[in-house]
């Protein structure tokens, strides 16, 4: 059993909070995991990514090779684009799709779109909404974290348990509400897989 | 007994073996990638339990010393920055070898290569050969906490610092930590037993000298038998690895059913010679896979190349000379070598979209330094040939669009200093801006100069209350910045302090040019809270 993720978005999006959240379920569950992130100048607006591997094996490299990510998971449509070539060839994308503009060039949004959707293996959804939606507006991270769980080989209700012990400082509210997120991510993307 | 298991950054792995290791003071000044270490230490219940001392120092070079004086007394102490920060400590770093260490000392140097958030790829491991220092180069999360002990033990059997090696992949990527539960008991207070060798006067340091260089060869001997170096045996003897640090990591991940070739995996230094001189003699070439500059490969060729196997790696060009290591790069020096009889294949990989775009980071929305920047263009745009000095900090982002408002950076305080020597050729206007933090690193002595002369510059200390890049460490002049310019110097009349704020750019302007316009020093110090701290707070 072995997930290679990649994590994308931009600095200050919360992608490290996915990668604590599923580094807390697997060591709760005994699991190998490395997680390279990206700290320091980035995090100010630029492009940030973190590589996530968890495994019941030992795992050598911090780093995923090219071709052998089983999951590109990304709370921006571009960045996500970034880092085609590290995913597997039967691997899958997850994405937003709510551009982050801080670049006075950023791409046409359609010709993005039209760029994933060239992706068999894609689940897109407009995450800020569902956050909003279910009244979280804060919590998009934790949606795409939901809506990439289930081909994630930890159990659903151990990320909730990461979940839970990462947000317990702030308090039940925010645990719930995150919980809450997740589910919904979740939910959408096992009615889209059964749908396809 | 380890029988807990962590999730911890390298950084973190190696604070909390060093916190178990017995741990009496650790020092550091912020940057990316060594902050973490003092974070943990600062938050970390033991540490506060046992009262280890965890406060920010003023710059490396204060750091080192600081910890020097704990070694002195006999204490075990960390002293960690990264790679650039060990050019400020590089005068106590390179005598405390002279002086020797009595508590365990262990000195952290996170080198960036790839610079990722650096000016340049320098490889601490050059330092620490001239300075016969011993080095440990962990590569892995594991070995980043077990290190901590180890580098004590070292530091004191040898007497003198243990420099340990970090890179930014290792600093930054957590994995699981297996660790002790109990930590073991700080080191009673005592003074070296020699004493002389702590005041470096010629003739105590020629004494020195001679035991020093004795001394690093016991060290090159402990590498031979470290459990951090190995030889490990293969059938295809048409090669053999030499790999140091996290490349292990790369190279494992290529070969899981184990390499094909003899491979020395390296984590201590000084190199161990008999490992590698068994290694040439059963091989008929060597590849040398290194994170960072080509020490080693430098180490085995010399001056000149009488090897007369071959020898492949930075230099001969099979690995990449700049940028990090991946499994991917050493794959391709591989293939360079012995094509797909290495047992890997050349695989296709998708490339990436035409319609994908840099995103460069810039300065926060609601940052002080965005309302330095816009005020100081639209005075400087009065001026014919007016140069912006800058520095190191989030406002170094200054340089890109939408504000393209500096023309040097070069380290930690050089935007005064420069700006100074500007002037003295003629240069007008010559405006130096720094951030706080950096100010009290490294911008005070030159401010000195500057003072002395009454430099025709413009200084605008751009005050946000914290260190900025490196995620909101306490900044050391924060409330003290007006007080430390009048002290060095700095004429009343023309220290002058002003909100950085939308609402006060007409203000600030008008101010900018009065103090440009005045032909000899001045001070701005343009201050708002950054917003990332500020923000936080609220959250709390």
């Amino acid at each position: 059993m072995k997930t290679d993720i990649i994590l994308a978005g931009v600095g200050g999006q919360g992608i490290l909070s996915i990668a604590t959240v599923l580094g807390r379920a697997a060591l709760m569950k005994d699991l190998y995991i490395k997680q390279a992130e990206v700290h320091g100048m980035s995090q100010r607006g630029g492009d940030v990514q973190s590589n996530l591997r968890i495994s019941d094996k030992p795992i050598a490299s911090d780093l995923i090779p090219y071709n052998q990510a089983d999951l590109l998971v990304s709370l921006e449509p571009m960045e996500c684009l970034r880092y085609i070539p590290f995913l597997n060839k039967r691997g899958w994308v997850i994405t937003s799709t709510v551009p982050f503009i801080n670049i006075p060039n950023y791409p046409d949004i359609k010709t993005v779109m039209n760029e994933l959707e060239k992706f068999d293996n894609l689940v897109a959804f407009d995450m800020d909404k569902m956050a909003k939606d279910i009244g979280s507006p804060r919590s998009t991270n934790i949606i795409l974290l939901g809506a990439a769980s289930p081909f994630i080989s930890i159990p659903a209700e151990d990320i909730v348990k990461g979940i839970e012990d990462v947000f317990e400082r702030k308090g039940q509210k925010i645990v719930d509400m995150n919980v809450k997120a997740f589910e919904c991510g979740r939910q959408a993307t096992l009615d889209f897989i059964k749908d396809k | 007994m380890k029988t807990q298991k962590r999730l911890l950054l390298g950084d973190e792995a190696f604070a909390l073996g060093a916190i178990n290791a017995g741990l009496s003071g650790a020092y550091a000044y912020p940057g990316t990638p060594s902050t973490e270490i003092l974070e943990f230490v600062q938050q970390d219940p033991v540490a506060a339990q046992r009262k280890i001392h965890s406060h920010w120092s003023s710059n490396e070079k204060t750091a080192m010393e600081e910890a020097l004086g704990m070694s002195f007394c006999g204490k075990r102490a960390i002293v960690s920055m990264k790679h650039v920060g060990l050019n400020v400590a590089a005068d106590p770093f390179v005598n405390s070898a002279m002086t020797g260490a009595n508590g365990g000392l262990i000195v952290i140097a996170a080198d960036d290569p790839s610079m990722h958030s650096s000016q340049n790829e320098q490889d601490s491991r050059f330092y620490a050969d001239f300075a016969m220092i011993p080095t440990l180069e962990p590569s892995d999360q594991q070995e980043s906490y077990d290190m901590a002990g180890y580098g004590f033990k070292l530091s004191e059997s040898l007497g003198v610092p243990v420099l340990l090696r970090f890179v930014t992949r290792l600093s930054h990527s957590r994995g699981s930590v297996a660790v002790e539960e109990t930590p073991a008991p700080e080191n009673e207070f005592h003074y070296p037993d020699k004493k002389d060798q702590w005041v470096l006067m010629p003739a105590s340091s020629r004494k020195r000298n001679k035991v020093l260089i004795e001394d690093f060869n016991k060290a090159q001997q402990l590498s031979e038998e470290s459990p951090y170096n190995a030889y490990h045996d293969a059938n295809d003897k048409s090669l053999g690895i030499i790999v140091s640090g996290i490349a292990w990591n790369y190279l494992k991940e290529l070969y899981p059913d184990g390499i094909p070739y003899p491979t020395i995996k390296i984590s201590q230094y000084p190199l161990p010679q008999k490992m590698i001189t068994k290694l040439f003699e059963e091989c008929d070439s060597v590849l040398v896979l290194e994170e960072g500059q080509p020490f080693i490969e430098k180490y085995l060729r010399g001056v000149i190349d009488r090897n007369m196997k071959p020898v492949y790696g930075k230099i001969t060009g099979e690995v990449v000379r700049t940028g990090e290591l991946n499994p991917d790069e050493i794959k391709n020096a591989l293939l360079k070598i012995k094509g797909e009889d290495c047992g890997l294949k050349q695989e296709e990989v998708a490339g990436i979209s035409d319609i994908v775009v840099n995103r460069p980071p810039a300065l926060c929305q609601g940052c002080g330094h965005r309302d330095v920047y816009q005020a100081l263009n639209e005075v400087l745009k009065e001026y014919e040939s007016p140069k912006v000095f800058g520095d190191i900090g989030c406002y170094t982002l200054g340089f890109l669009a939408p504000f393209n408002a500096i023309d040097t950076v070069v380290d930690m305080g050089a935007s005064i200093t420069m700006a100074k020597g500007a002037a003295d050729a003629g240069q007008h206007p010559s405006v130096a801006i720094i951030g706080d933090s950096t100010f009290t690193h490294s911008g005070m002595t030159g401010l000195l100069d500057a003072v002395n002369e009454d430099s025709p510059i413009t200084v605008i200390i751009s005050d946000n209350l914290t260190t900025g890049m490196t995620g909101g460490q306490d900044s050391q002049g924060t409330g003290k910045l007006e007080e430390i310019c009048l002290g060095i110097g700095v004429p009343e009349k023309h220290l002058r302090t002003i909100d950085s704020h939308p609402k006060n750019i007409e203000e600030m302007k008008k101010m900018f040019k009065e103090e440009i316009d005045h032909n000899g020093l001045s001070v701005i110090i343009s201050r708002r809270e950054c917003i990332q701290t500020a923000r936080r707070k609220v959250s709390k």
